[in-house]
């Protein structure tokens, strides 16, 4: 067997409260791809970082090339030949393509020379990029394109792909996977981290699957079925939520044609939005991110406002209405980013409370806060949906990201809500906590609301809805029955691939 | 109309009176672009003035005056930079904290030194281009520090859009987590950019108690530090842009100035002032991107304020001249600018704290 | 190395504890700034903060401390309102100009006419009016046309100031003062004055100050409005979800300030200032900044800070009299004392680690 091009020898990194890695090793191959596996939380990341240079870990070692590899700085990974495409782009919006290229390379060459290798290695790959667009113009799976493209024009020994197919659909997975295995052809070894067992089981000739800090496995994933490693991951059988077929009640909310501009600079406009919302049922919203899910929340929330008769709710029209004026009414959401929008990151709980759920639980007095009443919500919230905290003074910003979610989503929930709107609601969050959610929203839904949710997870959507539509560049697809659909025809409603043969240049939506 | 005006004396100090706030904003502008919001400007500026004023006094040379003002400045900067970048404090609270720090410093220094005459400064005479007739000697006939506002606007220019380190503050500016997760320092870059900026606010003040009033007094600077962070935000936070507002700026100072000597009826005066304002504003915003209602707007704004000034003309009250009246205009006109300019294409990470957790 | 750490709660002791670390930390640069300047440094200490408190004339300073402290009070809980929202009202100083002159003119206007209990109530409506309206320009044009409000109201204190020369040389001078320039003095008619015991320095500025620290307070802890003006200063997309509508945040803030800096215009000019005069203003807008952020922009914090700025200036003369210290070491004074209150003041959010060099 030949050497491994790459050796990571018991990688250990603590920070205050949590151990991120420990005694992490393996080894990784040229010319192969290995998966690395692990809920949100088993410390995929801290690990990459690690390679990456971000991170110095506490104690253990890295060999590349048989020679020790300790980079001290990113720049010192790049140089050595590591590549990363990050789950969060670190681009320059307001730049162009060719300026955020240069900006992610060691020794770029003059602009206009590097403009036009980036068109020949998009080519070769075929993933089209045309140089001179500015990159906030640009749709996420075409964003992710330029990230990549930064790497390739460094040949990179190693790339590292960190959650890519999260805001890619369907027909755009194969392309990239397809990108993959000419690299792997080449020679280049590719580390890709990912939760998402059926993409690893078609991609990746190793595995190795992380469980809080700790190798907990390594296997085949061409030989392992999707059970046997989501057991590994999660160290035991997963709660299936369960469903009681419910009827469809009468129409709470209708949508019609609704449109608005967005607010942010680079965002997606909702253009003639149509769907009615009944009581009991369950709407599943799925898109790849950046197609307009934040405006359209926003939209329902009341922190847009829609013109005449494109929003009512039991007959009346409430575009025009406030946030606060249509939670009075039973209308509740909570948005994707949880600190900082959802909640007050700063503030504590009890004052978080009372940031939704002030009309509805009715903690103001002639606009006086009721803090005592406001504080025992604080409490019902986080003992309801077990929120581990010590209590409800402590800011919201210190509790984990999966305890912060559960406050967002219970706070909205036992406000008892007619129509309840999510986005992304369990996005960063432990797999019991996330079923813990989506429980809660099916029995939610079970009492007679009706719920929207919005995610870019379908497994998920397919698990609770009851309909399904999916948003693209600010449209929305006709629902349909969610039982009735398969895999190919959601890639296809979810927008297909854009411009894969050809690169175009588009003017902006 | 205009009594005893020369106008072509009038476009000649329009690049003197232009050359301080050229100077400051100039500054700002890099500093901004690398996403920090420094409001000290009139303090650095003022510290600089007196800083300047006295290494000219003591050393009998004004360039070693120059130098010295940049470095007060530059320092005074630094410090503004540690309390924001090292101890990620609140930008615009520690910028109010700039101003009135080295208000209260330059007023200390400059004790002595109160009404005291800085060595001369003699205008440069560039041949042959000084030559041509009438724009010669109103472009090409000035002391040295107006062209080396110009070239350091030039300078600017070039830095952010043709090098790379240009290109990585402008990254910084944009998007700071971006750029630190691609192993830029943001923090080195724009300490960097700040003190850049404090050398050249310091270089503005020293301008005006070296050359163009030439004294030191406690009001020197009388708002030109605040005037400059208006026109980076006029200017787009673009280099060519900039310098078109601080010489709309130097002209209407100069025309205020030089309509309280010629005494002319005040009413008129602030309507023409208006309007020129207004009209080049305007003018500029609808070139740029078709901004008919904020034109619309401005024409408004421009009508009421000339109506208002109306009434005192037809009373017959106001006829005599008020010096007050027009020493209000370059403020008036800031105003009304930034009302049109309405600032767009702002840095996006301008303003934000940078905290890199590791 | 040294590094920053973000806390998962805000320190509470560390909330109160910054102002005391940043006050002793000010006294001892400025020790040393006065033994630069030549000056014996304790002795000058011991001047400012010890001898208008317990000094041999403290029965003649002590009223000074309300007569000064009651504007910085009062201009200082106005903008801490703003301010705590992230909207930045840096134009007090003109708030409190125009104020004074639209109270005044109420006041010169109705002379020599005798009713107490009529013309100095109009007289304070007129000056909060004033003061509200002006702050309203910087208010509507960042409602209406998104233009930065720091600038607008900083360019109103330049245009304020001129108006102020104009008003006091031209329409407002005292027909009877023998061409010296200047107002009527306010102060010396029972109508007009804003006296209530002069030899106490207790003036209607002072009641006024304290019956707004008492406002503010109960506003931020138990009022909606309080509770929107912190959320939309510390998370502005959470405020917008919960429903806080900026522009009515903006204008009530301003509006707010601009009235409170109105009225302490006002009471000063009737008051210790007397007259309406060119330099009847001598910062108080500007020094009132120092005192928002001094007290944690907390309406009991803002109340000692605003005495012990009160304390800086009283002290400033004695020392400048006594010893000689020129007055702008004070003015260097106060703005160290801000610099080192936000230099501290990151000790509240972070904690100092020292970070080990990882062992590869």
């Amino acid at each position: 067997m030949t050497e491994p091009l790459m050796k990571l020898v018991e990688l250990t990194k603590a920070y205050p409260g949590v151990v991120a890695n420990s005694d992490v090793s393996f080894n990784i191959e040229a010319g192969k791809v290995h998966a690395l596996l692990g809920e949100n939380g088993a410390g995929k990341s801290t690990l990459v970082k690690t390679i990456y240079g971000l991170v110095k870990p506490d104690t253990g070692t890295m060999v590349l090339d048989g020679k020790p590899f300790t980079p001290t700085e990113p720049r010192a990974a790049r140089a050595a030949g590591i590549a990363m495409v990050f789950q969060h782009f670190s681009l320059f919006e307001a730049l162009t393509v060719a300026e955020n290229v240069a900006l992610g390379m060691e020794n770029p060459p003059p602009l206009r020379d590097l403009a036009q290798r980036i068109r020949d290695v998009s080519e070769t790959y075929g993933l089209p990029l045309d140089p001179s667009r500015i990159v906030g113009d640009l749709s996420a799976g075409e964003r992710q394109r330029v990230e990549i493209i930064r790497c390739l024009l460094q040949d990179p020994k190693v790339l590292i792909m960190d959650e890519p197919t999260s805001v890619l659909t369907p027909q755009e997975v194969d392309i990239l996977f397809e990108t993959l295995r000419k690299l792997k052809s080449e020679g280049t070894a590719i580390l890709y981290i990912s939760h998402k067992l059926e993409e690893i089981r078609a991609l990746c000739d190793h595995a190795t699957v992380l469980r809080l800090g700790k190798v907990v496995g390594t296997c085949d994933p061409r030989e392992t079925s999707a059970r046997e490693m989501a057991e590994l991951m999660v160290g035991g059988t997963l709660h299936v939520p369960k469903r009681e077929a419910g009827e469809a009640g009468e129409t709470l909310m209708q949508i019609n044609g609704l449109s608005a501009p967005s607010p942010r600079e680079f965002g997606t406009s909702l253009k003639d939005i149509r769907i009615d919302v009944r009581a009991g049922d369950v709407i599943g919203i799925g898109g790849v991110a950046g197609n307009g899910q934040d405006e359209l929340l926003s939209a329902l929330s009341g922190e847009i406002r829609a013109g005449a008769g494109q929003i009512s709710f039991l007959g009346n029209d409430i575009g025009h209405l406030a946030p606060d004026a249509r939670r009075t009414l039973g209308i509740c959401a909570a948005p994707e980013e949880r600190m900082g929008h959802a909640a007050a990151p700063d503030m504590s709980l009890t004052e978080n409370a009372a940031l939704t759920a002030r009309k509805r639980k009715d903690l103001t007095n002639n606009g006086f806060i009721d803090w005592g009443k406001t504080r025992n919500f604080a409490n019902e919230i986080i003992e309801r949906f077990d929120v581990r905290t010590p209590g409800p003074g402590n800011a919201a910003r210190s509790l984990s990201g999966g305890n912060l979610q559960k406050f967002v989503i219970g706070r909205e929930i036992l406000q008892d809500p007619q129509i309840l709107i999510v986005n992304q609601p369990t996005w960063g969050v432990d797999a019991s906590a996330a079923a813990a959610i989506r429980q809660a929203l099916l029995d939610l839904a079970a009492k007679g609301a009706g719920v929207i949710v919005i995610s870019q997870d379908l497994d998920e959507l397919m698990e609770i809805s009851d309909s399904f539509a999916a948003l693209n560049e600010g449209r929305l697809s006709k629902p349909r029955p969610a039982k009735e659909l398969t895999v190919e025809e959601i890639g296809l409603m979810l927008g297909g691939a854009h411009d894969m043969e050809v690169a175009h240049v588009e003017t902006a939506s | 109309m205009f009594g005893s005006i020369d106008p072509l004396l009038l476009l000649a100090s329009l690049m003197v009176a232009a050359t301080p706030i050229l100077l400051a904003a100039i500054g700002e502008l890099v500093v901004e672009r690398s996403g920090v919001l420094n409001l000290g400007v009139e303090g650095m500026m003022i510290t600089g003035s007196i800083i300047g004023f006295i290494a000219a006094i003591n050393t009998g040379s004004p360039w070693l005056g120059f130098v010295c003002a940049a470095l007060g400045g530059a320092g005074m900067a630094l410090l503004f930079g540690i309390l924001t970048q090292f101890l990620l404090s609140n930008q615009v609270a520690t910028g109010l904290a700039l101003t009135l720090f080295g208000l209260g410093l330059a007023s200390l220094l400059g004790q002595g030194y109160l009404g005291v005459k800085a060595p001369a400064f003699p205008d440069w005479y560039i041949p042959v281009l000084g030559d041509i007739p009438i724009i010669g000697p109103i472009v090409f006939q000035h002391d040295p520090m107006v062209y080396v506002g110009l070239s350091i606007v030039a300078g600017v220019w070039w830095f952010l859009n043709k090098t790379r380190a240009g290109l990585i503050l402008r990254a910084v500016g944009e998007n700071h987590e971006a750029a630190h997760a691609l192993g830029y320092n943001v923090v080195r870059t724009r300490l960097l950019a700040i003190m850049f900026g404090g050398a050249c606010a310091g270089l503005g003040g020293a301008y005006l108690s070296i050359v163009r009033v030439p004294t030191y007094a406690d009001s020197l600077t009388a708002g030109a530090g605040w005037i400059a962070l208006a026109i980076v935000v006029f200017a787009s936070w673009k280099p060519g842009r900039l310098l078109l507002g601080a010489y709309l700026f130097g002209g209407v100072t100069v025309l205020q100035l030089n309509l309280q000597a010629a005494g002319v009826q005040f009413p008129l005066i602030l309507l023409a002032l208006s309007l020129l304002a207004v009209g080049v504003a305007g003018m500029f915003s609808v070139w740029r991107n078709n901004r008919l209602k904020s034109l619309g707007s401005a024409v408004s704004l421009a009508l009421i304020a000339g109506g208002l000034l109306c009434i005192p003309i037809l009373s017959g009250k106001m006829a005599q001249l008020k010096v007050e009246y027009l020493s209000m205009s370059p403020y008036i006109a800031t105003i009304i600018v930034l009302v049109i300019m309405q600032a767009s294409g702002a840095p996006g990470s301008l303003g934000k704290i940078f905290h890199a957790s590791r | 190395m040294i590094a920053l750490e973000k806390r998962p709660q805000p320190s509470q002791f560390w909330s109160f504890a910054a102002p005391i670390v940043a006050v002793i930390l000010t006294m001892i640069f400025g020790a040393a700034l006065f033994a630069m300047l030549g000056k014996p440094p304790i002795e000058a200490l011991g001047k400012i903060f010890w001898e208008p408190l317990f000094g041999e004339y403290n029965f003649f300073y002590l009223p000074q401390l309300l007569i000064k402290g009651a504007p910085l009070v009062a201009i200082a809980l106005g903008l801490s309102l703003g301010f705590k929202a992230g909207i930045w009202n840096i134009g007090a100083e003109g708030q409190y100009i125009i104020g004074a002159l639209c109270g005044a003119g109420v006041g010169l206007a109705f002379y020599p006419m005798e009713a107490r209990w009529l013309i100095f109530p109009v007289m304070l409506i007129a000056g909060a009016f004033g003061g509200f309206a002006w702050a309203m320009i910087p208010g509507i044009l960042r409602v209406k046309f998104n233009t930065n409000e720091i600038l607008v109201s900083l360019m109103l204190v330049y245009v304020a100031e001129q108006l102020l020369a104009s008003m006091a040389l031209g329409v407002m001078k005292n027909p009877d003062g023998m061409g010296f320039p200047g107002s009527r003095n306010l102060s010396q008619y029972a109508s007009s004055s804003s006296w209530i015991d002069q030899s106490n320095g207790m003036h209607w500025g002072v009641v006024i100050a304290l019956i707004g620290v008492i406002f503010a307070y109960i506003l931020f802890a138990k009022h909606i409005l309080g509770f929107q003006i912190k959320l939309a200063g510390q998370a502005p997309r959470a405020a917008a979800f919960s429903g806080v509508s900026p522009a009515r945040l903006v204008l009530f803030c301003l509006g707010t300030s601009g009235a409170l800096a109105g009225i302490a215009g006002l009471t000063e000019v009737s008051g210790p200032a007397g007259i309406v005069s060119i330099d009847f203003n001598v910062g108080y807008g500007f020094t009132a900044i120092i005192v928002a952020f001094l007290g944690r922009l907390h309406p009991v914090g803002i109340l000692f800070a605003g005495a012990l700025m009160a304390l800086t200036y009283i002290g400033g003369d004695i020392a400048q009299s006594s010893l000689g210290l020129p007055k702008a070491a004070m003015q260097m004074f106060q703005g160290m004392l801000l610099f080192c209150l936000l230099g501290v003041d990151v000790l509240t959010n972070y904690r100092v680690r020292m970070m080990k060099r990882g062992a590869v």
